[in-house]
């Protein structure tokens, strides 16, 4: 509760967060935030975390924040601190992550001066942010910090700046409560209109060759919504495909799952995908990894899309039916009408033979490839992975690159929030403060960010956090000695010349962790994996795993950009080839 | 559907090395005009312009001014051209902004009706038959003498786009110009 004494700015900043149910606060310290690092230090409601680099800050309350459905916050200065912060705020907005940064700023007399630390931060991150404030007077401190976690929550979640000069943190400020705080002006829709849900229900019952679409939306939404896009899957009987985002959402061991979809997705996925006759999206944008070629997008589809956010509705594709709302409220609305029509007419053979088709489709078991005793294929050290550590609670974050493919075709997620990577923006270095910050909300649970060697030197001054915090995560590294993604595409596209790939001068992995305080293991042989793995999960402590893996293993399948989704090529232990190849087409458009 | 998209677009035959499949559309261009109601509050004109930049939007015209009693809201008249699925997403786009409170597309929603003010100074020999030519059209286009020497007039004008447009090329012919304009406000009509 608001306490009745008169408050400072800084002590305002720590009240509206208690207000917020904040407990964890990801930041760093600078001149321009001192006052509120001094009502931080006389408080011990929330707690923070002392990070080693503001990106970090960022990623961990993205973790934080999609691991526990939470808003995550930061609180870093003025100047280095806040464009430190820039690339993990532009991580949250196109992966739709709700963040609220506080941001010091000289006192407000200076702003413009060219003052020390000083930078334009609202100008900055302007179009990095959902949304950004400059507190210029005491009394709306407290208001726009509340409309912050109100925007940063509302509808289509994201990251939410509130910069604050260092004068308001002294000066004393009125205080109101979160309630009696709103925009006016923001009022996304929650609902579906009713004559939309049932055209999108006369098109599901007279589909043949439907299938489901899903994406980060459904995550957005929440375990409830979650659930609820579960059930509704299952009383149609439709397949379902899930995009890098919406892994989680539909449990991945249901027969109905087909699997990721996209650029790296299954072959049934993405075939059932190009035939369907009608298609509904469901929190997910169709993005450019998923569209492949657009002109040969699902040409027979007739589309279905529930989003929250309009503008991603008709961006990329025309929908036939766009439905704005909620996917918890419009998932409730679909189901209620799907359930009245119990005795409509379905097209019960065409349904049978689609599945037929969908099954030939899988029996090409398109993740399959080459065993080897000798070397570590990164496919088996994560089927491992995946088989001892089924039994817990697990939660798993990625860097990005190959590494980050294999994880999402390899590991099963059952539950929503259970899996944290950095999709629209691709950004290296994101796994292992985002696995900082799921620890934080989750205590006692098996975190691990599964990495590549290159990917986890961009942030790994964060290992530092973790010991200092007791954040006993566990960095899986499937180290392939090079930037394997970039080494992929000039294999396949660029005639094999290794332009700058290689990941030279490479630290030992292990001493690097024994100097930090943290374990360090190593794989090099296949038969070495079960040890490796079964003493990361069990030792309490921070754990990094240098899993040595084939260099030159390829992620497959693979829609070569500018390619439709029928022409996938497929790895060397596929049954059958895929009708892709790069033509010199493809290679221009790759 | 997707299929119309199809038609829609087609992919280009030259293209440069790329990370993602690109397209030529051939749409067709469309202009439009809308009025955007926003916070009266610091930052808000960027935000809009920044979004415009940002995504590569065209500014044809734009305008903003505080409209109501109490100041507290402000009135962005936008002229904007794209094809119809860019046109959605701008209006789609700004709709996602925080500080924006109602988007109006006028050339959608119609009929309305838009002007502009154009101040045009001529400037002509002393006594030249040029000054009455002058004199005269702007009376045909309604223009209004605001300051005059012996050797220039300063007219202020209103009208639509077009009209502005013809009367500025007209008063080139007749002497050196200086041109300033307003930009496009527009209102719906009607009740
Ligand atoms: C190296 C690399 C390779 C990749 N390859 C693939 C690939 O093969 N396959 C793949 O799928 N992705 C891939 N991606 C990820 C890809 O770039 C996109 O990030 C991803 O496809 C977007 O997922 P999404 O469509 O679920 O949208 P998200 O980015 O999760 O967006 C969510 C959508 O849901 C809406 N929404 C949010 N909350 C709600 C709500 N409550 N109700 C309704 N709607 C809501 C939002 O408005 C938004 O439109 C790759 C990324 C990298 C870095
Ligand atoms: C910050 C950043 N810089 C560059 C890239 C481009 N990029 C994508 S994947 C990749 C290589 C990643 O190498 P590694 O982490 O070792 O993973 P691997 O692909 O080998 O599994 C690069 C450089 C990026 N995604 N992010
Ligand atoms: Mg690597």
């Amino acid at each position: 509760m608001a306490s009745l004494k008169p408050m400072n700015g800084a002590e305002i900043v720590i009240q509206s967060l208690i207000d917020q149910g904040v407990e964890v606060v990801f930041g760093y310290p600078g001149g321009a935030v001192l006052p509120i690092y001094d009502a931080i230090f006389q408080q011990s409601s929330v707690r923070h975390v002392l990070v080693r680099h503001e990106q970090g800050a960022v990623h961990m309350a993205e973790g934080y924040a999609r691991s526990t459905g939470k808003v995550g916050v930061v609180l870093v200065t003025s100047g280095p601190g806040a464009t430190n912060a820039v690339t993990g705020l532009t991580d949250a907005l196109m992966d739709s992550i709700p963040i609220v940064c506080l941001t010091g700023q000289v006192p407000t007399h200076l702003i413009g001066n060219d003052a020390f630390q000083e930078c334009d931060t609202t100008g900055i991150t302007r179009p990095c942010t959902k949304h950004n404030y400059l507190v210029k007077e005491p009394k709306d401190l407290a208001r726009i910090i509340h409309e912050a976690f109100f925007v940063a929550r509302k509808g289509r979640p994201g990251p939410v700046v509130v910069d604050l000069p260092k004068d308001i943190q002294f000066a004393d400020c009125p205080y109101v409560m979160p309630e009696s705080v709103k925009p006016t002006t923001y009022r996304p829709a929650t609902r579906g209109k009713i004559q939309a849900i049932e055209k999108a229900v006369d098109l599901l019952s007279n589909a043949k060759k439907p299938i489901f679409y899903g994406g980060g939306g459904i995550i957005n939404a929440g375990p409830a919504a979650c659930k609820k896009f579960t059930d509704f899957v299952r009383a149609t009987g439709y397949p379902c495909t899930l995009t890098l985002m919406g892994l989680g959402a539909f449990p991945a061991s249901d027969k109905q799952f087909l699997g990721m979809l996209g650029m790296h997705g299954t072959y049934e996925a993405n075939m059932a995908m190009h035939d369907c006759d009608v298609m509904i999206a469901v929190g997910s944008r169709f993005d450019d990894r998923i569209t492949g070629r657009l002109d040969a997008f699902a040409p027979d589809a007739k589309i279905i899309h529930i989003d929250i956010d309009p503008s991603s509705i008709n961006k990329n594709v025309a929908v036939d039916i766009p439905i704005i709302g909620n996917v918890a409220h419009v998932l409730g609305q679909l189901t209620g009408t799907w359930d009245k029509r119990k005795n409509r007419k379905r097209n019960l053979k065409e349904l049978k033979a689609w599945w037929k088709q969908i099954e030939d489709w899988r029996s090409r078991d398109c993740l399959a490839y080459k065993k080897n005793s000798e070397i570590i294929k990164p496919q088996y050290a994560l089927e491992r992975l995946q088989a001892l550590t089924e039994k817990r609670d697990t939660f798993i974050t990625t860097e990005v690159g190959q590494h980050q493919m294999w994880a999402a075709q390899f590991l099963k997620f059952e539950k929503p929030n259970h899996w944290m990577t950095s999709g629209g923006l691709g950004t290296m270095g994101y796994g292992l403060p985002a696995a900082l910050g799921v620890q934080t909300g989750h205590p006692g649970k098996l975190v691990i960010d599964i990495a590549g060697e290159a990917s986890f030197m961009m942030n790994m001054q964060e290992i530092s956090t973790a010991v200092q915090h007791h954040l006993p995560v566990k960095v899986f590294i499937l180290n392939n000695e090079y930037l394997g993604m970039v080494r992929q595409w000039q294999e396949l596209l660029h005639g094999g010349r290794y332009s700058e790939s290689y990941a030279a001068a490479l630290p030992d992995f292990v001493k690097l962790a024994e100097s930090f305080g943290a374990v360090g293991l190593r794989a090099n042989k296949p038969s070495e994996i079960d040890d490796v793995i079964t003493e990361m999960v069990e030792v309490d402590n921070v754990v990094i795993a240098d899993i040595v893996v084939d260099p030159t293993e390829n992620v497959y399948p693979m829609i070569p950009s500018g390619s439709p989704h029928n022409e996938m090529l497929l790895g060397p232990a596929a049954k059958g080839k895929g009708s892709g190849k790069v033509t010199e087409k493809g290679k221009v458009l790759v | 559907m997707a299929k119309k998209v199809a038609s829609q677009i087609k992919s280009s035959k030259s293209q440069p090395g790329s990370a993602y499949f690109m397209v030529d559309s051939d749409q067709r261009i469309e202009q439009h005009t809308m009025a955007v109601m926003v916070i009266n509050e610091p930052g808000v004109l960027a935000r809009v312009i920044g979004l415009f930049s940002g995504r590569g939007y065209n500014i044809e015209s734009l305008t903003v001014a505080s409209v109501t009693h109490d100041d507290s809201m402000s009135l962005i008249t936008i002229v904007t051209s794209g094809t119809p699925m860019v046109i959605e997403q701008i209006r789609n786009q700004l709709e996602r902004l925080v500080p924006v409170d109602s988007i109006k597309d006028l050339t959608q929603e119609g009929p309305y009706v838009e002007r502009e003010l154009a101040m045009v100074k001529v400037v002509t020999k002393a006594k030249s038959p040029e000054r009455a030519e002058v004199l005269r059209c702007a009376d045909i286009f309604g223009a209004k003498v605001v300051d005059t020497t012996t050797r220039s007039f300063v007219f202020a004008m209103t009208g639509n786009t077009d009209k502005v447009e013809s009367f500025i090329d007209l008063m080139r012919e007749l002497g050196r110009t200086e041109v300033a304009r307003s930009g496009v406000v527009a209102i719906g009509r009607g009740t």
